[in-house]
């Protein structure tokens, strides 16, 4: 039984998520629907991170329900910096890249999902397999709207 | 002849009626003083432009002069009728201080130019920016007033000719939320229901929107229904007591960003005691099942605590819903302009599908909106879509488009989701977007954070055009100044909130060399030499009834179909409701009777978006999900708001409108009666919050949120606790500041205080849930704020002297009348 391997990644995966749609966030403070829509997303991977760690306890692992965070003054320069380059055009290819870099986050966290899912299913644990069923949807939306928003912004970006 | 004061009597005389019997007629009329009905050399054919309710009307001229308006007793949306705004707005027209001349900057200053040094300066930029940079360099931002024809060639030049993305209107900020709502929902735009569903229902839940003053005429309708025989039962949603709320059998005053909270918590208890019906849900929708378990946590328990209405209320509100034979749901600002725009509309459209009442007598749902012609600015895409609601991730539909238009199909920008007016606003403060062309709106003080948006306006790299009758705060900062005739001077259809389709006819001309938008944009289109694919003029019109001609034909076939409309079919009779074709020759009065929908994979306008990041749905997850075309049961989840209150910001600050003003007063402000009845700024506060700060009545208040700081005088009104309102209206062009504050203690304009964020489903940007705070700067003279009394800000106090129009406010009302 590797289960715990798997809700372990998974946690891990999800904590970071969390980390990468904060960061993105701060550094697109001027990008408003960046802003707020990565944070509202960064609302469901926290979710996720307490689900793993109540779901990890029946496999003995001691996980932390709260994702970890950034430290709160890097936050600040962050957006601050954002401000700052707000008139230029350079940040636009700096969000194509952030954009590229969460989709594939959101994309590998989506794959790991999956394979909880599947061995829950091996397992017949049903109580797992939902925590997967509940999280794992909105995992994806994540991708999709990383990807979306990148066909929306490219042009801009790269026709301009 | 019976005369009222309709300043201090905005609804007029009552006429009631019973369910299914007509509303009586009621013929308004106001001339300027001193003409009499005899005196009129002609009556012209139009209907109102101060708001989105579509009244027919008729001009009065003398002297080739506009001298008054009479309401049209055939027309089956006012049955005469005639809004406060209409009775006394017209006085605009005859300005002193109307644009008649072209201005271009010159060392710093606008100064008068003429027509061809204008226009050669602005293709000229244009055409600059088209080859140095390409289309993305050029944006147009227009309105929600103008004419069908004129967005129609907007669209085509823009989209067709230019191939940019970027056009979009201040629509966005009005109506963008409804068309997004329909498209979620049915899968295409289009308004379900019918103004005459009032004359029918039982119950009337009006959400977010305070019709009283925003539609007065339709809520005349309702008033006359409340006083008749078996009357409606009314629930309204609305954070303040506005005479919506004064006339609910349960008035639901929630938190503002809660409305998903709410709303979910209805559906909840309507689900749960199978107030449902099941035969119309299985054979008309899908997704209940999907729905039935996202809503099981919204308790009216877990509502009560998140939005602090009582849970019984709520209860209340879902009995009398549930319990109606015949109901009718409309939806508007307190909605379109909150948190969570999208999904708190597609959940009132939830309600009606959960219950089937949909397409039949008295069943339907309004999704309103704002401005007299912002329905068009969605049909004939000017607010970014395609026009005649083709879907822009349809290659087919494209295809049809580039047919119609004779042009590449690769012309028309359709990779991704039109640029939407925040996007571009954006565009433009990073410097890729340096061409903006503004027709008849005023971004300057209509937009959130004004500070960021009168430095992207005025930044040296962008070149503003703006195209006006007066020269408004934004038309101040423009590099070319285009002057435009404006209703009563020009010739057009336009469409309102229920789909009717009402022909304008020129009554006067315009002042000086003022010229009609239409003639502006074909000029514009034939001097940058815009061709179709043949080398053809790419614009084949050259006058309204052309355009007009030139709409049907793209119109064909799809939702909004108008080919069975004819300038000369609306001249003399009612306004017509589209869908109008050789079959049915009439109109449609209800879209969706018998459960179908414009919804299938290959004809519907929008596959739809993610309710939570907005992200659209692609069209083979679009197929799977709807394969037959049904109505759609979307489960949206509640987000809390993105500003809540802090310590040091404890209030929620919305902002609104009041029955007497337009969108920034740009005619209203220049309409003695109109101006007089609500003349300055004002702030309001529930009186438990003023007991407690030791604030009274008329105190000079200094409300601040960390975009900027606006001062007002306090009106205690029946707002809730914890929420200030002030009204959007108040601009600059009327102070010493001119485009902006004079000083940094002279802020009026709302928006100085409103955040930069909007929805990302529908993007219009958030009015109504910023944190703010306030600080008395003088305690009050004795004299009370100038808020209205008669209106959502009546004060809870009764030493408030009323709101009177006085004799030059006099309106005839002919009841039973036909003009």
């Amino acid at each position: 039984m590797k289960l715990d391997m798997a809700i372990e990644e998974l946690h891990r995966s999800e904590s970071h998520l969390v980390t990468v749609l904060l960061s993105m966030s701060d550094r697109h403070k001027v990008d408003h629907e960046v802003f707020y829509v990565c944070r509202d997303m960064a609302v469901w991977s926290r979710r996720h991170v307490a689900e793993l760690a109540q779901a990890g306890r029946d496999f003995g692992l001691d996980l932390d329900p709260e994702a970890r965070e950034d430290p709160g003054p890097l936050e600040a320069v962050r957006q601050r910096t954002s401000e700052l380059l707000g008139r230029r055009q350079a940040p636009g290819l700096l969000l194509l890249a952030d954009l590229r870099h969460l989709y594939r986050e959101a994309q590998g966290t989506s794959v790991d999902w999956e394979l909880l899912a599947q061995g829950a299913q091996g397992a017949k644990n049903r109580e797992l397999l939902d925590v997967a069923e509940r999280c794992h949807p909105q995992t994806l939306r994540v991708a999709k709207w990383a990807n979306s928003y990148l066909k929306v912004t490219s042009p801009q970006v790269l026709a301009s | 002849m019976p005369s009222l004061d309709r300043i201090a009597e905005p609804w007029g005389t009552r006429t009631p009626y019973g369910p299914g019997e007509t509303w009586p007629t009621r013929v308004d009329t106001h001339l300027a003083e001193g003409v009499g009905a005899e005196d009129i050399d002609r009556w012209v054919q139009s209907a109102s432009v101060l708001h989105s309710n579509g009244d027919g009307l008729d001009i009065a001229v003398k002297d080739d002069r506009i001298v008054g308006v009479r309401g049209r007793a055939v027309d089956r949306v006012n049955h005469g009728r005639v809004d406060p705004k209409d009775l006394f707005g017209w006085q605009a027209n005859n300005s002193p201080d109307r644009l008649t001349r072209p201005l271009i900057r010159r060392g710093g200053e606008l100064v008068e130019t003429d027509w061809d040094t204008a226009m050669d300066a602005v293709v000229g930029r244009c055409r600059e920016l088209l080859e140095e940079q390409g289309p993305s360099a050029i944006s147009f931002y227009t309105t929600g007033q103008l004419f069908l024809e004129e967005y129609y060639t907007l669209g085509l030049i823009a989209h067709g000719g230019i191939g940019t993305n970027h056009v979009d209107g201040n629509t966005r900020l009005c109506t963008a939320t409804a068309a997004e709502a329909l498209k979620e929902t049915f899968a295409s735009d289009g308004q379900p229901g019918s103004y005459s569903d009032i004359d029918s229902a039982d119950v009337i839940a009006l959400f977010g929107h305070n019709m009283a003053e925003t539609q007065t005429v339709t809520w005349m309708r309702i008033l006359d229904r409340l006083e008749g025989p078996n009357p409606p039962k009314i629930v309204c949603v609305d954070p303040r007591r506005t005479p919506v709320a004064s006339a609910a059998t349960v008035h639901l005053a929630p938190r503002p960003g809660t409305n998903v909270m709410l709303v979910n918590a209805l559906q909840h208890e309507l689900i749960r005691n199978g107030w449902i019906d099941r035969a119309y849900i299985d054979a008309h929708t899908v997704g209940f099942d999907e729905l039935e378990t996202q809503l099981q946590k919204y308790s009216p328990e877990l509502a009560a605590e998140i939005c602090d209405v009582p849970a019984e209320q709520i209860r209340e509100a879902a009995r009398i819903i549930g319990g109606a034979e015949r109901l009718l749901s409309t939806v508007l600002q307190g909605f379109y302009q909150s948190h969570q725009a999208t999904a708190a509309a597609v959940g009132v459209n939830n309600i009606n599908l959960l219950r089937g009442m949909l397409g039949k007598p008295g069943c339907g749902i309004l999704q309103m909106n704002g401005q007299p012609t912002a329905q068009n600015t969605r049909e004939a895409g000017a607010d970014g879509d395609l026009p005649a609601f083709r879907n822009w991730s349809n290659d087919a539909h494209v295809a049809d488009l580039a047919r119609i238009w004779n042009i590449e199909q690769i012309r028309i920008p359709h990779f991704a989701p039109p640029t939407h007016a925040m996007s571009m606003f954006r565009y433009a403060e990073e410097g890729s977007i340096r061409f903006m062309w503004v027709t008849a709106t005023n971004p300057a003080v209509s937009l959130p954070e004004l500070g960021r948006i009168r430095e992207i306006l005025a930044q040296e790299r962008l070149f503003l055009v703006v195209q006006d009758i007066f020269l408004s705060e934004t038309a101040q900062l423009a590099d070319v100044v285009l002057p435009a005739a404006t209703w009563g001077e020009k010739t057009g259809t336009f469409t309102n909130a229920d789909r009717t389709v009402h022909l304008s006819e020129k009554a006067v001309d315009p002042p000086g060399e003022a010229r009609p938008d239409l003639d502006i944009l074909i000029d514009f289109a034939s001097r940058l030499g815009l061709e179709d694919k043949d080398g053809a003029p790419l614009v084949k019109w050259r006058d309204p009834e052309g355009a007009f001609e030139g709409w049907k034909e793209c119109s064909r076939g799809r939702p909004c179909d108008y080919t069975g409309l004819s300038y000369d079919k609306l001249r003399g009779g009612s306004g017509i409701q589209w869908p109008c074709t050789d079959e049915q020759p009439d109109g449609t009065e209800r879209l969706y009777a018998d459960g179908r929908f414009w919804a299938q994979p290959e004809y519907c306008e929008s596959y739809g978006r993610d309710l939570v990041t907005g992200a659209p749905i692609e069209e083979q997850e679009y197929k799977a999900l709807n394969p037959t075309g049904r109505a759609m049961l979307k489960a949206p989840e509640y987000l809390p708001p993105h500003e809540l209150p802090s310590e040091e910001f404890p209030f929620q600050l919305i902002t609104g409108r009041t029955l007497y003003h337009f969108h920034t007063r740009t005619k209203t402000g220049r309409a003695p009666q109109l101006q007089r009845a609500a003349r300055e700024v004002w702030v309001e506060m529930a009186a438990s919050d003023a007991a407690d700060r030791g604030l009274g009545e008329g105190d000079l208040l200094e409300v601040s949120t960390p975009r900027g700081r606006v001062r007002a005088r306090l009106r205690i009104s029946g707002i809730r606790p914890g929420v200030l309102f002030l009204p959007f209206h108040y601009g600059y062009w009327d102070t010493d500041g001119g485009s902006q504050p004079a000083g940094e203690d002279d802020g009026r304009a709302a928006n100085e205080l409103t955040p930069t964020d909007w929805d990302p489903v529908s993007k219009q940007p958030i009015f109504k849930t910023a944190a703010a705070a306030v600080e008395r700067v003088a305690a009050a003279d004795g004299t009370p704020s100038a808020a209205p009394t008669t209106t959502g800000s009546a004060p809870v106090a009764a030493n408030v002297p009323p709101t009177r129009g006085g004799e030059g406010a006099l309106v005839q009302e002919t009841v039973g009348g036909r003009a």
